[in-house]
Order: structure tokens, then C-alpha cells, then sequence
């Protein structure tokens, strides 16, 4: 297989080696994610990859109902990281329905079956 | 800024119709939407043979409009597959009235069938083909019931900032019953209650199964002329007069402000066009694909401030004797929703304003506003009809 090409692909195989990266334009300096080839705030190229802090707070917050059998109940949030980009993830510590708005939050790579997935983690300290 | 303006009023819609609502096993999504498109060309007073412009879009079929001028035996002049989710068949009014307008075509038919509630493909089959043709490597990795999760951040967010409750959105689902209930063509009329709809099924936090919108079988179709050409046909002209899209993100993590939609956009701009305020406006038809809906496009169209929906629309404040008529066929909520819910709101609006509504018609209604939304409060489109003395 060819090294890709995509700013996507790319973006997967790093969390597949377990890191987090998310764009900078180093036109405008804004961040950027997901991932994209052309820089949404200025229309520029000159995207950069950077490893975000990994710091972020809860903006919005879902549960999921399930079935047990079709793996229970999730958490589903949007996460503000502290460089100002949003992303969909999941607060997988503490395991309950008790995350809230306001949570701070520090992103982990979960890699299973090879393929990496950014989840988050409270932080102590709780809500801002 | 622009001629929008000059547009106002200069297309009439003169025939609706629906077919199939609530079950319809055995039927296709084509078989729903030709007697739908028929209906509403008899219901104008012309023949299928009239209709040089034609407008449809569908969940499944990317190149739609094809099937349907081949199943509908069509040879338009005029064609727009504009696919922008549940609003697209209010999206598709204004490029129709500068068609109608230039003289590319004369009759602009609008039509839409779902057999989504009885179709032999289930709805978690359907999920699947769409992650691998349509994929959210960034959003589906985490699990979301899509679209509900979407709706319920969006609903928790509004809670979180503005301290709207589970029990202001329970009202807009119990207003959109009571409406459902003077109506013969809605699917769900058994009376609902708001601890009915708190103790529903919990979908998604905080959203329960009764704060989501049905899932139906049906058709709808609507028939567009120039305004001169209205004036000889049978039923009463509804006159468009203002139109206005506005997408600003498909993915509800890419939205920037989960409590701010474009209808904003779309409401300003159709207002603009109508050259009309909010106050101006007789009844609502809001794409309430989630109580959390009916909530977000009050405010966003100027109805209310922000924040101020939820206590708003309390208390059957939205119902049927209420201080303002919102969706009054059921809305998506008891009335019909089969996949895109955009052109039965149109067409309530319509039939209200033709004084059609039987026993829910709002008396003395001159003018309606029409709200779509698409995707996850990704696309909104507003239009404003009026009768004549309005235009
Ligand atoms: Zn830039």
C-alpha cells in the first residue's frame, strides 16, 4: 500500500500509533478539526500539524440508551479542546451518566483491533 | 442588494396533496409519491401533462429525479434535485419562482412519497450502507443514534445555558397532540400528556421516544404557477412571499453555537423578502423532527428572544387556543414523518390559508410561515405565504 496522500488518512494512521494530532493554519493561525485539506477560516493550504494539549471541557452531553445486549448505555459529548477546535468523543472515565456540561476533560488515544479512537477522561478538579 | 424583492408574490402555489399517510405496507417510495404528485395536480385543476418544471429529492436514490420523470411520464423544461435533507421542499420555492419568472417553465410540480414505516429495507440496514457511502469518520466511531443524539446535545445544551427543562419541551410535543387530535389525517390522535412524554422510552438523553417524531409511510406534492396564471385556476392562489436556505454545517460537531440554527440566516432572509416582521405572521409550521426543534426555530426565527423558547412554548401556549397557532396538523410529531417531513409543513400551511383546516382551522388566517430543517439542524429554509390581499 501506497504512504497516503490525504490529510484523513493521515490523521488515522497517527491515532493508530497511539497520537492525537489536530491542523494549524499557519496563515491565519486558527486551528482546525477534523481534519481538511483546505483551511475552513481562510481558504488557505498552509495547514501544519500539531499535537493539541489534550485539555479540553464538555460543551454538550448525550447518553445513548441501548440494550445491554447491543452494548448498554454510552456516553456521547462534544469536547471544546483548550485550542478551540470541537470535536464528537466519548468521556469514558468516570463510567457513569454523571458527566456534565463544564467538565474538564484530557483526551486519550484508544487503540483497539489497530485502529485509534480519541476518547477523554475527567479531570480532577470537575466542572469550570 | 438584491431583486429577491421583485419576486415577492410572483408565484402562487395552487395545488397540494397527500397520499398514504401513517402505514402503507405494500406500497414503494414512487407508488406514494405519484398519487401524492397526482392529487396535487387535480387538486390545481390542471393535467400531468401541464407540468414542464418538476422537484423532487429522496434519502435513498442519489439521481431521483430521473425515476420520477420516467415514472410520472414528464418531459420537464425545469428540473432541480437540490437534496438538502427535510427542508428541501421548501428550499426548492425560490429557484422554482425564478424559473416560473424567466418563462423556463410554467408549472412547477414539487413531490416527495416515503414508504420509510413498512419498507422491506429496516431503517439499521439502511444506517449501515450509509456509513460505508456516506461516511462521519468523525462522528460514528463514537456511537450516536443519528439523527437523535444530534438533537439531544443540542437539547442539553439549551437546558445548560438558558435552564430550558424536560418539561417545556414535553409541552411542545403535548401542543403538537393536541393539534394531531383535530386532525383526521395525523397518525397519532390518543391523547398525550406531559408525564406521558417524560416517562416515555429514554431515546438519548434528555430526549425520550415522545420527543421524537414519528416514523410513517406518505406522500406529498405541491403545484406552483406565476402568480397572473394562479388567478385562473380553481382553488384559492397561496402566494409565496419570501424564500431563503441557509446551511452552515452537516456534522452537530462542527456547529459552531449548538443553540443558534441558520435559520437565523433563513428567516432574515425570507422575512427580508416578504418585507414582513414576525408579528405579521397568522400560524407556524415548524419542521419538529424533536421537541428541542420547535424550541430553536422559535427563537431563531423572531418569534421569541434567545433562550426564551422553552417558557415560551409552556403550558399550551402553542396549542389549539393558545396566544400563537404552531404546527397545527400534528407536525412531525403526531402527524406525519415519513423520512423528510419539509413539504407537510408547506402544505399545512397552505390548506390553512385556503381555510381548509376543518375543525383545526385557524380563523381569518392571512399569512404562514413555513420552516424546514435538514440533516442534524444542518440545513434551514423558511418561506412565508400569504392570500392575496397580502401580496
Ligand atoms: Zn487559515
Amino acid at each position: 500500500m501506497s504512504e497516503p496522500k490525504g490529510v484523513e488518512a493521515f490523521h488515522q494512521l497517527e491515532l493508530n500509533a497511539g497520537h492525537f494530532l489536530i491542523q494549524r493554519c499557519t496563515d491565519c493561525t486558527g486551528h482546525v478539526y477534523f481534519p481538511r485539506e483546505v483551511c475552513p477560516h481562510c481558504g488557505g493550504t498552509s495547514l501544519e500539524w500539531i499535537a493539541p494539549k489534550g485539555t479540553g471541557t464538555v460543551y454538550a452531553v448525550t447518553t445513548v440508551r441501548r440494550k445491554a445486549g447491543d452494548g448498554g448505555d454510552i456516553n456521547v459529548s462534544l469536547v471544546d479542546l483548550d485550542e478551540g477546535v470541537r470535536l464528537m468523543s466519548r468521556i469514558d472515565s468516570p463510567v457513569s451518566n454523571a458527566t456534565k456540561i463544564g467538565q474538564r476533560v484530557k483526551s486519550r488515544v484508544q487503540v483497539n483491533d489497530g485502529k485509534g479512537l480519541v476518547v477523554f477522561d475527567a479531570m480532577q478538579g470537575g466542572a469550570l | 442588494m438584491s431583486n429577491l424583492k421583485d419576486l415577492r408574490g410572483s408565484s402562487a402555489i395552487v395545488g397540494v396533496g397527500t397520499f398514504g399517510n401513517g402505514e402503507s405496507p405494500g406500497f414503494t417510495d414512487m407508488e406514494l409519491l405519484a398519487r401524492s404528485a397526482h392529487a396535487a395536480v387535480a387538486d390545481a385543476g390542471l393535467k400531468m401533462s401541464d407540468i414542464d418544471g418538476l422537484c423532487s429529492a429522496s434519502i435513498g436514490a442519489s439521481m431521483w429525479t430521473m425515476p420520477v420523470i420516467e415514472y410520472l411520464g414528464l418531459n420537464p423544461r425545469y428540473i432541480d434535485g437540490t437534496m438538502v435533507g427535510g427542508s428541501s421542499f421548501i428550499a426548492h420555492l425560490l429557484p422554482a419562482m425564478r424559473a416560473i419568472r424567466s418563462g423556463q417553465c410554467s408549472a412547477v410540480l414539487v413531490c416527495y412519497g416515503s414508504a420509510q414505516r413498512t419498507s422491506p429495507v429496516g431503517r439499521r440496514e439502511i444506517g449501515q450502507l450509509r456509513r460505508l457511502v456516506d461516511p462521519q469518520p468523525y462522528e460514528y466511531p463514537y456511537e450516536p443514534v443519528l439523527p437523535a443524539s444530534a438533537y439531544a446535545l443540542a437539547a442539553s445544551r439549551h437546558m445548560h445555558e438558558f435552564g430550558t427543562t424536560r418539561e417545556q419541551m414535553a409541552d411542545v410535543a403535548v401542543a403538537a397532540r393536541a393539534w394531531a387530535r383535530l386532525n383526521p389525517e395525523a397518525f397519532m390522535r390518543d391523547p398525550l400528556t406531559r408525564d406521558d412524554v417524560l416517562r416515555a422510552r429514554m431515546v438519548s438523553d434528555p430526549l425520550t421516544v415522545r420527543d421524537c417524531c414519528l416514523v410513517t409511510a406518505g406522500g406529498g406534492a405541491y403545484v406552483m404557477v406565476s402568480a397572473e396564471r394562479a388567478k385562473s385556476l380553481p382553488k384559492k392562489p397561496i402566494y409565496v412571499l419570501g424564500n431563503a436556505t441557509a446551511v452552515w454545517n452537516r456534522q452537530i460537531s462542527s456547529m459552531r453555537d449548538l443553540t443558534v440554527t441558520s435559520a437565523k440566516q433563513s428567516g432574515a432572509g425570507a422575512f427580508a423578502m416578504a418585507g414582513m416582521k414576525p408579528n405579521d405572521i397568522d400560524l407556524l409550521q415548524l419542521y419538529d423532527a424533536f421537541t428541542i426543534n420547535t424550541i430553536l426555530f422559535l427563537e431563531d426565527l423572531g418569534f421569541c428572544p434567545k433562550g426564551e423558547g422553552g417558557r415560551f412554548v409552556e403550558n399550551g401556549s402553542i396549542a389549539p387556543g393558545g396566544k400563537l397557532p404552531v404546527n397545527t396538523n400534528g407536525g412531525g410529531l403526531s402527524c406525519t414523518h415519513p423520512g423528510m417531513y419539509g413539504i407537510f409543513a408547506l402544505i399545512e400551511a397552505v390548506r390553512q390559508l385556503r381555510g381548509e383546516a376543518g375543525e383545526r382551522q385557524v380563523k381569518g388566517a392571512k399569512t404562514a410561515l413555513a420552516h424546514g430543517n435538514g440533516g442534524t439542524l444542518s440545513s434551514q429554509s423558511t418561506a412565508i405565504l400569504g392570500t392575496e390581499e397580502t401580496v
